[in-house]
């Protein structure tokens, strides 16, 4: 076999795994330079070998500070987002009423609108309602543009669901309550978690809508986006590094047991 | 019946527990969306209607704004900033169209040649997602860095004299041109074009391929006629998922781009943060926001996948 076939044949193989060389390129990049010695404010130039932004992590003024706040906005905005995007798909897939075109346009628009265009119009309406500008104007914004992603998310997985399995309880004489619990909800959960997932993604790492609307409050994204005008200090490679091994070593379990459950149930 | 559901839902009593199943049945949808539609009326289409009146007012933030219909902000705005606007568009299309190119190979791979690899490869397209995108797209500051190994590349490939000829990049620089801001473009939103382009060919019968090699169709034939077809709803969605969030980035423009790459979403933070000229930003964003909603509309009529929404 030529090189020519080979190459023709595995085409499609080496032009993806090019794309995804293109993705996690940054990744190693941010890895390698956690363990830089920078000589100025930035750390954008390799200098030499050092692991002492590993060892004092929080070292850096305000940085964990950041941290911690996206992560309780990226909870609560996922609860938030969650439960009321969980509701309303349950209300879509299951009833027929009037203004379901409306309520639908109402969930696709978020998405198709570009976040500088929201971020400024919430604004607006912030500043026109003289709200103190903070964790919950972030809030009411993260959990307002997650909201869209949960009921896409989870009126797919229950748009597919049998409905004939809640008749079957309830011809077992399951109540409503019992129906919900131990039939309906177990067999929306890959949808719901899948997105509650995603509004945690979107909360923590959105940067635009934040910055419109936190006021003086500074959130991780807000934080680097500062450092890159300021200095970049190590420690924020280091947290970049930290939080891709958690979310490759999040998502494996996650998919494993999602697996496992599919082949139990098979 | 009819006058119960004709009622407006919200103002509707809570139905008692006594009354019979069938009512509380008919008003359920309404408890279950009140909630959630609250909200995205106050928080999302509320401040819409804000930002529409803001346009149209004049005044100072000392004096206070009024809304006096001064619709000649839109004209002034549109004049000041055309150029940037045009920007946008071209900078989001063309990171759209490499999205699609690098990502139709990779969501390919993933839906038909991966095998075991699967799994694997799906979670590094995702663990992305789950990481700042700020430090990863900081982190292409360092990649195409002046007199880095992509520039030097470039350079040697004399790639670089046909980018500087068509006004991509500037004499030996990657970072701060055209080229830069396209290329982290491409890279934030890649994963946004991937999934869905993946769900949709996943769904596709493998049978059909074969049956496509039993007519005597070439791979590329192959391709061509049945497998792109067929995962045509996934590169609908793919591209507005990319070129929308895209036109009003204005994150990687600033932080790999120059005051020459400015894209209309850096004038509008400019505008309300640090101007503080309401007015104009807010008819800039209208603009933006008409301008993509025409686009979409035009594009998912034209590719005839209308159910997509």
């Amino acid at each position: 076999m030529s090189f020519v076939t080979w190459l023709k044949r595995r085409l499609v193989v080496i032009a993806g795994l090019l794309t995804l060389a293109y993705l996690l390129l940054p990744n190693v990049v941010v890895t390698v330079f956690s363990f830089n010695k920078p000589k100025g404010r930035f750390n954008y130039e390799w200098q030499r070998f050092s692991a002492d932004a590993w060892k004092d992590p929080c070292g850096v003024a305000d940085m964990c500070g950041s941290l911690s706040l996206s992560l309780q906005i990226a909870v609560w905005a996922t609860v938030g987002a969650t439960v009321l995007g969980t509701m309303i798909s349950f209300a879509l897939v299951r009833y027929r009423f009037r203004a379901r075109g409306a309520v639908n346009s109402l969930i696709f628009l978020p998405m198709a609108m570009p976040e500088v265009v929201m971020a400024a119009s919430l604004l607006t309406l912030f500043l026109n309602m003289g709200a103190q500008l903070g964790f919950w104007t972030i809030l009411i914004a993260h959990i307002m543009f997650c909201l869209s992603f949960v009921v896409t998310a989870v009126k797919a997985r229950v748009m597919s669901m049998d409905p004939r399995l809640e008749e079957a309880a309830r011809d077992l004489y399951a109540g409503p309550v019992q129906t919900f619990v131990r039939v309906t909800l177990p067999i929306a959960a890959p949808g719901i978690a899948a997105g509650a997932l995603l509004s945690f993604a979107l909360s923590f790492d959105d940067f635009i809508i934040t910055n419109f609307n936190a006021g003086s409050t500074v959130t991780f994204p807000m934080f680097v986006w500062g450092s890159a005008q300021r200095g970049t200090p190590v420690q924020i490679n280091v947290i970049g590094t930290a939080m891709f091994l958690l979310a490759v070593l999040f998502v494996l379990v996650a998919m494993v047991v999602g697996n496992r459950r599919n082949k139990q149930k098979a | 019946m009819s006058t119960l559901t004709e009622a407006p839902p919200p103002l509707s009593p809570a139905p008692p527990e006594e009354k019979p199943p069938r009512r509380r049945g008919r008003l359920t949808p309404y408890w279950l969306l009140l909630p959630g539609m609250l909200w995205l009326i106050v928080f999302f289409a509320l401040p819409m209607i804000y930002q529409a009146s803001t346009s149209v007012q004049q005044g100072s933030l000392e004096e206070g704004y009024k809304v006096t219909w001064h619709f000649a902000t839109y004209w002034d705005a549109l004049s000041a900033y055309w150029p940037q606007f045009l920007r946008s568009v071209c900078y989001a299309a063309a990171a759209t169209v490499l999205c699609l190119l690098l990502g139709y190979p990779l969501a390919y791979l993933i839906a038909f040649r991966a095998g075991r690899w699967r799994n694997l490869i799906m979670v590094l397209v995702i663990a992305p997602f789950f990481t700042s995108f700020l430090i990863r797209t900081l982190a292409w500051k360092t990649i195409l860095a002046d007199g880095g190994p992509v520039v030097h590349a470039l350079n040697t490939l004399h790639v670089l004299d046909l980018t500087d000829w068509l006004g991509w990049t500037a004499g030996d620089r990657v970072l701060a041109t055209p080229l830069a801001v396209v290329c982290g473009l491409t890279y934030n939103f890649l994963p946004f074009m991937i999934l869905p382009l993946y769900t949709s060919l996943e769904r596709i019968d493998g049978r059909l391929h074969e049956a496509a090699g039993d007519l005597y169709a070439r791979p590329w034939t192959t391709f061509r006629k049945v497998t792109f077809p067929l995962s045509m709803p996934g590169v609908v969605s793919g591209t507005l998922l990319t070129f929308i969030p895209a036109a009003g980035d204005y994150v990687n423009a600033e932080l790999l781009g120059s005051t020459d790459t400015r894209m209309i979403g850096n004038v509008i933070q400019t505008q309300f943060l640090r101007v503080l000229d309401y007015p104009t930003a807010a008819a800039l964003s209208f603009i933006l926001m008409a301008a993509i909603l025409a686009m979409v509309t035009l594009y998912i009529r034209r590719s005839g996948t209308e159910d997509l929404v």
